[in-house]
Parts: structure tokens; C-alpha cells; sequence
């Protein structure tokens, strides 16, 4: 049995549709880019897989455990905004990651020194070593998701969301994040589910691209059925995955 | 240019900050001059010299009958009524607060209940409260907490609300309990706002607090007022007033320099 699997998903608020027969499994260690126009259900479905709402069929089970009725620290998450806590300082919500588990939600004596040697070497491995005692609010919001992402890891998650990360960075920024993304991944593999409207950038970063769409369509009433998968592309090695392209030469590269 | 886009000089905004001080000071002084002019032992507009004196000697003589001086006495006993109301309101403020703003169970309960409740016109409760209080200190703290804490919890527990859910869910799949989600999430974002609540409320607990002296006390600063108000004392009763004001102003301030202080990272931005 696949790592991920969702079946026969259904979702329907107030009695509209939004997803409609999802089904989905997903191997430990997949990237999955899902794309899709607006108010198709992607968003939904990343809901549905950070077990903030339930479907209303079906279930998602995460390496074949019962399906979660509340968000907890097997689902790592990083939305778009708010993911960072603005009264903590960028090291202490990096500690937060690993404390917050924990009765009060601090660690104490020895634990507390650890914990911090710890969050100090993330913050020197995400490049925000510099700022560690500056608050969210100065730092620029790549550093912000950045710092979002080091915090969701340190709590150390079986799967990944990420709710359009990037939506709201500036190119150049963007594409620093995506090779901070890779690089994270290249150095430990995970499962990561990455909503965005970026289809460049599903490509991209992900393994499979998922689209959502609505597969029937009446002009009469757009709301009446739900949106499911209507495309499973692969997208590993820039979608090309079965084909080399490239001329293999057998030359030495002389470059 | 638009009217709206006009902007003050640092020396004309100096001088139409203080205009209205000195407007309100001139107005006086001339009313009291035509009283005076045509009756000298005048009583409503006293001289500003002779409500100097009169200050100077409220602050520093001692009452001849109790050796004390009584203005001092009359700050401190208002001052602790004070305290204590507004400080018991906070306490239960935040509890309801985060209680109502984070748990749905107690949402369905109590956020119709507090909303009734704090259309309850406090002053009218007063009657009651000494029925049931007694006219001795606990009343006047109780008038005091029924007066601010409905608006309190109101505010607070919308705080709490909005509060981005995206935060909360972040913190859940962190591994936080509700009460490691109350503690470390909720109630370090609001205690800015507690502070900001408290500000807003300090009038009104002023009110409550000398409306309740007003009526049943031996000492404090509603009570003076409203004793001497029976000799016409005005230079007594402006004196307090003006001390009043100063004491919730200087009060207002603090809460501003504490709120800086505690939480820079509320006004911490680029």
C-alpha cells in the first residue's frame, strides 16, 4: 500500500459540490505539485489532507494509519501567510517546532539549552543564523517562509503541505526559495504536497503535477458538480521523464 | 492643494496642540474676572490664585481634626478601589476572553450571555450591589468590575477570534494541546490588546468609581468632590478634578510606555 492514499474523496459544502471521486496514492518521498484554476478544489483537497476538515466520503490515510480528525504533528504545514508566530522571536519559533508538543509548550533546563543549540543550527542551515533574536515582523517575506518552513520541519512531519508558499514573493525571491526547497530535499528526502498557481513552478519542483478540474460542466448552473483529478502528469525531469531528449555522445564534456 | 493634504509645520502643530488648552484657560480666567468684578466673595469662577492656594494647601496641610492629610488619603483609597476593579476585570477578562475566543463549546454558551449582560446599564445595578455588597469597599469594586468587564471579554474574545486560523492550525500541527495553544499562541497576542482594552475601559471605571464614592464612602476622590460640593467649594472641586484627570492621564501613559516596552514585536516591523 502507497505512503498516501486517498479514496473515493467527496467534499461538499452546503449541500455544492467542490471534489468530487478523488483518488490518489502517493509513494513516501513524492513531491506533488497540485495545480488548478481557481476555485477548483485544490485548496480544498489540501485541507482535506491536513485533516482540518473532514470529506464527506471517503478517507485519507497517511502509511495506512486511521484517517486523522484533527490537524497534529504527523502533517507539517505552510500556508501563504501567518505561518510564523509574530511574538516569538525567529529562534524561538524554531524551538517552537519541537516544544509545542510538550505539556506547556517549553522545554526547561537542559532540554531548553538543547533545544536552542539545535533551532541555532537549522537557523545557520536555512541562512537565517543572522536574525535569530529579530521578530517575523523585520524580516522580508521570503525570509518569513523560510523561516515557516525550517519551523514545520523541526517538528519533524511525516508529509509536507505547502498552501502557495510563494504566491506572494517577488520572482527573484521565489526562485531562491525554489532551490532552498530542493536543496532541503536533496539533504532528507520527504512527502510534500504543494498547492500553487504557478504552473512553471509545479513543473519545476514536482514530481507529479496533479490538475484539478471539473471533469462535467453544465453553462446552466458552474456550481453543480464537484472538481476531481483530471490529470496525473510526470513530471521528473522537466516532464520528460521516459525520453532523453539530449544527444548522449559518449564524448567527455570538454566545457 | 486638497484641504485634507494640508499638513501643520512643527511649530504651527506645537501652537494648535496647546490652542485649545489655552482657549478653555482664557475663557476662565476671563468669566471669573467679570463674577469677581461685580461680587467678590463669588464662589462659581474663583480666581486661578486662589485655586492655587487652595491646591497648595490641599496637598501639603493636614486635616486638623484627623492630623491627615486628606487628599493624599482620598488618592490612595480611590486608587486601590480602582486597582482592584479594573485589576480583577483583566484577570477575568482574558480567561473569558481566550475561553469564549478559542472554545466553541463555551462560544455557544457565554457570547449571547456577555452580550446581554453588558447592556445592563452598570449604574443602575448600583442600587443592588448595596443591597446585596453592602455600602463598605466590596460594592464599589463590584460596580467597577460589572462596569468594564462585559465590554472587556466582548473585545478580548474577538481578539482571540481574530486571530488568523491559519496560526492555530500551524501550532496544531506543531503538536499543541488547547491549553499550549491558549498559552503560547492566544495570550501572548493579547495581552497588547489587554493593554489597549484597559486604556479604553480606565474612563469609564473613573466613572463607576466616583459615581459609587459619590453615593456611600467615608473617604476617596468622588466622595470629597461631592462633600464639598454642598459649600460650593469650587476651588476645592476644580483642584480634585484637575488632580483626577492628571492621575488617569498619567495612567493612560504608562499603559502606552508598558505596551511599547512589553511588546516590541507588536510594533516591530520594517
Amino acid at each position: 500500500m502507497s505512503f498516501v492514499s486517498a479514496q473515493n474523496i467527496f467534499q461538499s459544502y452546503d449541500g455544492r459540490p467542490i471534489l468530487e471521486r478523488v483518488n490518489l496514492e502517493v509513494d513516501e518521498g513524492e513531491f506533488i505539485s497540485i495545480v488548478g484554476a481557481s476555485g477548483c478544489g485544490k485548496s480544498t483537497f489540501l485541507r482535506l489532507l491536513l485533516a482540518q476538515e473532514q470529506p464527506s466520503r471517503g478517507a485519507i490515510r497517511i502509511g495506512g494509519a486511521v484517517p486523522a480528525a484533527e490537524p497534529g504533528p504527523d502533517r507539517g504545514v505552510v500556508f501563504q501567510k501567518y505561518s510564523v508566530f509574530p511574538h516569538m522571536s525567529v529562534r524561538e519559533n524554531i524551538i517552537a517546532g519541537e516544544s509545542f508538543r510538550r505539556p506547556l509548550g517549553r522545554f526547561f533546563g537542559a532540554a531548553k539549552k538543547a533545544a536552542r543549540a539545535r533551532a541555532d543550527a537549522t537557523l545557520e542551515r536555512i541562512g537565517l543564523g543572522h536574525v535569530a533574536d529579530a521578530y517575523p515582523a523585520t524580516l522580508s517575506g521570503g525570509m518569513q517562509q523560510r523561516l515557516a518552513i525550517g519551523q514545520a520541519l523541526a517538528a519533524k512531519p511525516r508529509i509536507l503541505l505547502l498552501d502557495e508558499p510563494f504566491g506572494a514573493l517577488d520572482p527573484g525571491t521565489r526562485l531562491a526559495m525554489h532551490d532552498f526547497l530542493t536543496e532541503l530535499r536533496a539533504a532528507a528526502p520527504m512527502t510534500v504536497f504543494m498547492v500553487t498557481h504557478d504552473l512553471a513552478e509545479g513543473f519545476k519542483l514536482g514530481d507529479r503535477v496533479l490538475v484539478f478540474d471539473k471533469p462535467r460542466w453544465d453553462p446552466h448552473d458552474p456550481g453543480a458538480y464537484g472538481a476531481t483529478i483530471t490529470y496525473d502528469f510526470d513530471a521528473r525531469d522537466d516532464g520528460i521523464p521516459f525520453q532523453t531528449i539530449k544527444e548522449v555522445a559518449n564524448v567527455p564534456d570538454q566545457t | 492643494m486638497r484641504f485634507i493634504n494640508r499638513r501643520p509645520g512643527l511649530a504651527l502643530g506645537v501652537f494648535l496642540a496647546a490652542l485649545p488648552f489655552v482657549a478653555v484657560l482664557v475663557a476662565y480666567i476671563i468669566g471669573s474676572q467679570m463674577r469677581l468684578a461685580e461680587n467678590p466673595s463669588d464662589k462659581l469662577l474663583p480666581a486661578p490664585a486662589t485655586i492655587a492656594q487652595t491646591a497648595e494647601r490641599l496637598f501639603t496641610t493636614p486635616d486638623k481634626r484627623s492630623g491627615r492629610i486628606l487628599l493624599w488619603h482620598d488618592t490612595a483609597a480611590s486608587l486601590i478601589r480602582l486597582a482592584l476593579g479594573v485589576g480583577i476585570s483583566a484577570v477575568l477578562a482574558v480567561i473569558f476572553g481566550l475561553l469564549i475566543g478559542l472554545q466553541p463549546h463555551m462560544r455557544a454558551a457565554f457570547s449571547g450571555f456577555v452580550s446581554v449582560v453588558s447592556m445592563i446599564p452598570p449604574l443602575a445595578m448600583l442600587p443592588i450591589l448595596f443591597i446585596v455588597f453592602g455600602l463598605g469597599e466590596t460594592s464599589k469594586v463590584v460596580l467597577i468590575v460589572v462596569g468594564i468587564l462585559p465590554f472587556m471579554i466582548r473585545d478580548l474574545s474577538q481578539r482571540v477570534i481574530e486571530i488568523p486560523r491559519e496560526m492555530i492550525v500551524k501550532a496544531e500541527t506543531l503538536g499543541a494541546s488547547s491549553g499550549v495553544i491558549a498559552l503560547r499562541v492566544a495570550l501572548p497576542q493579547l495581552l497588547p490588546r489587554l493593554i489597549q482594552a484597559l486604556r479604553l475601559s480606565l474612563g469609564p471605571a473613573w466613572l463607576f468609581l466616583i459615581a459609587a464614592e459619590a453615593i456611600a464612602a467615608d473617604q476617596g476622590l468622588g466622595y470629597r468632590i461631592f462633600l464639598v460640593r454642598r459649600y460650593l467649594a469650587m476651588d476645592v472641586i476644580l483642584t480634585y478634578v484637575a488632580w483626577i484627570t492628571a492621575l488617569a492621564f498619567a495612567m493612560d501613559l504608562m499603559l502606552r510606555w508598558l505596551s511599547r516596552r512589553a511588546f516590541p514585536w507588536s510594533e516591530a516591523a520594517l
